[in-house]
């Protein structure tokens, strides 16, 4: 033999763990062929580890579509999302986020599916979104609003939906038969974000969705008192802004100006 | 109140007891988080975690360093990682000994090294690293594993020893762990426990396990089995007193009682040496 003492690849510990993800993630037999193992009986285990892990986190993430397209459906989807999909990040939440489109591929008749799972992983964000003080209601006295400016608290996000996906939603979470998918009716704009630890949506008006996407980047009350002076007269305008800032009070969609 | 040296013991903080921690009182010296759950910007679960650590010294265990990747490290994970440290102020940070993240794929699962030199090179690059960037010790735990490769040049105790050795990090004991790997492996786990360097260790998991078709299931959701008692009284019994026990349940999770029961035996096993019905 001549002195070549070289191991089969530059990097032996990064080959091996190219092929285990091989097996892993393709089910690659030649990469587990090529694994450098002394016993192969526990390569199943990790295979079955890593499926299990993916399919419990996609379950534990969509509960209400599962329950929409029933358990057989969505583990099917789940399985052909954790087949085309390897996940990427340290962390579980992030694999969740692919599977609408999965399911908007695979149930193309049933667009209310993949609405639902959007509506829930919208949630789920919200759910963990950044905290911040809101304003309320007994708030509003103290506060310039002169010179203050309105903004949405971290955890508000925006939602277009194509269904009545909203309400299947709430149906489900009361435990009720939920309605029949509804696909006509155009765009259904939501905003959701977090009340305290309460993770809430509503519809919004056309009032709403001309003004509140504003907010998500801050619009000084007086600006939108004008606005609104100028489109509905004095009276109108002034009360629909005091309607407004009472509303999205009460209902903790603002950061406070102050805090 | 516990002296500083008698051994402390605590649970892992679950789902199901959110509440019992946050409205009662729970006999317990600390508690164990996983750290990853709780590396979200805000909501409820960084409420709880400051809630509970109010009351309780907190052990933040992760799932996710990937301390063995030929890759190297994470230096966003780490940095996010440190940014919940500086927050709890944790009595230890810990991860096992395994490799989770290769080429941009992340398995979710501990996946097992092989117990080389070059592989002693790598994670021992990576734990210099990941303490640098954490600004404290690392805690690294024995894996329980289902595979063992061929040229392994040390055996698993020699490799913890070696890395305890070369970078100052802690060592958890799961001593489950050593038991399933013990078993699938066929190696003495009184070996084992003579070869790791025992006052290297800050903290030990108790745990169960599941007997697979050939092989010991590493679940951690059963109670933990006498075989794994019977080791960690051995353990106990050559360790210094300052070290946090903990029983460590992740699925089919009990009443907080029952858990409670399980840390009284431990707590009589390291006093005694043996449970009390023994």
């Amino acid at each position: 033999m001549g002195l070549n003492t070289t191991k089969p690849h530059a990097n032996s510990l990064g080959a091996m763990q190219a092929d285990f993800r091989r097996w892993l993630a393709e089910a690659d037999e030649s990469a587990a062929e090529r694994l450098p193992l002394a016993d192969r009986r526990g390569l199943s285990v990790y295979q079955n580890n890593y499926r299990a892990q993916l399919m419990d986190c996609l379950e534990a993430s969509y509960p209400q579509t599962l329950a929409l397209i029933g358990a057989d459906a969505f583990r099917s989807a789940a399985a052909h999302h954790v087949d085309a999909v390897p996940p990427h990040s340290w962390t579980l939440d992030e694999y969740a986020e692919g599977l609408p489109g999965t399911l908007a591929a695979l149930f193309p008749d049933q667009p209310e599916a993949a609405d639902l799972a959007r509506l829930e992983l919208a949630l789920a964000e919200a759910f963990v979104a950044p905290d911040a003080p809101a304003l309320s209601l007994a708030d509003i006295p103290d506060v310039a609003w002169d010179t203050a400016t309105l903004r949405l608290v971290p955890s508000a996000t925006f939602l277009a939906l194509s269904t009545n996906a909203a309400d299947i939603w709430a149906a489900l979470n009361r435990e009720e038969t939920p309605p029949a998918a509804d696909h006509d009716g155009g765009v259904r704009a939501l905003i959701l974000w977090r009340h305290d630890f309460t993770c809430c949506f509503q519809l919004m008006d056309a009032q709403e969705a001309a003004l509140l996407p504003r907010l998500a980047t801050g619009l000084r009350f007086e600006t939108m008192c004008e606005e609104l002076v100028e489109a509905l007269g004095p009276d109108h305008g002034i009360a629909l802004a005091g309607e407004l800032l009472a509303r999205w009070s009460q209902a903790g969609l603002l950061r406070h100006p102050d805090r | 109140m516990t002296s500083p040296l008698a051994p402390r013991f605590g649970l892992g903080l679950r789902k199901p007891h959110y509440h019992d921690f946050l409205e009662g009182d729970v006999p317990v010296d600390f508690v164990e988080v996983i750290s990853e759950n709780f590396m979200v910007p805000g909501g409820r679960p960084r409420d709880v975690l400051r809630r509970v650590r109010e009351k309780h010294p907190v052990a933040l265990h992760g799932v996710s360093m990937s301390i063995g990747s030929a890759d190297g490290i994470d230096r966003d994970y780490l940095l996010r990682l440190r940014a919940l440290a500086d927050e709890v102020e944790p009595m230890l940070v810990s991860d096992h000994l395994c490799w989770t993240r290769t080429g941009g794929f992340n398995s979710h699962d501990l996946l097992p090294l092989p117990y080389t030199e070059e592989a002693l090179d790598v994670v021992c690059r990576n734990v210099d690293r990941a303490q640098d960037i954490l600004r404290r010790a690392l805690v690294i735990e024995n894996p329980s594993s289902y595979l063992a490769f061929t040229g392994a040049e040390m055996t698993e105790w020699e490799f913890i020893a070696a890395l305890c050795q070369r970078t100052g990090c802690g060592l958890l004991l799961d001593v489950n762990n050593i038991h399933v790997s013990a078993v699938n492996h066929g190696f003495d786990a009184h070996a084992y426990v003579a070869g790791v360097p025992l006052e290297q260790v800050r903290q030990i998991h108790l745990a169960g396990h599941t007997q697979g078709r050939e092989l010991l299931i590493d679940t951690h959701d059963q109670p933990v089995p006498d075989p794994v008692w019977a080791l960690f009284g051995t353990v106990m019994r050559k360790l210094g007193t300052d070290v946090a026990v903990m029983i460590e349940r992740d699925d089919n999770i009990p009443p907080l009682a029952d858990l409670l029961d399980e840390l009284d035996v431990a707590r009589s096993i390291a006093r005694n040496g043996s449970p009390a019905w023994a």
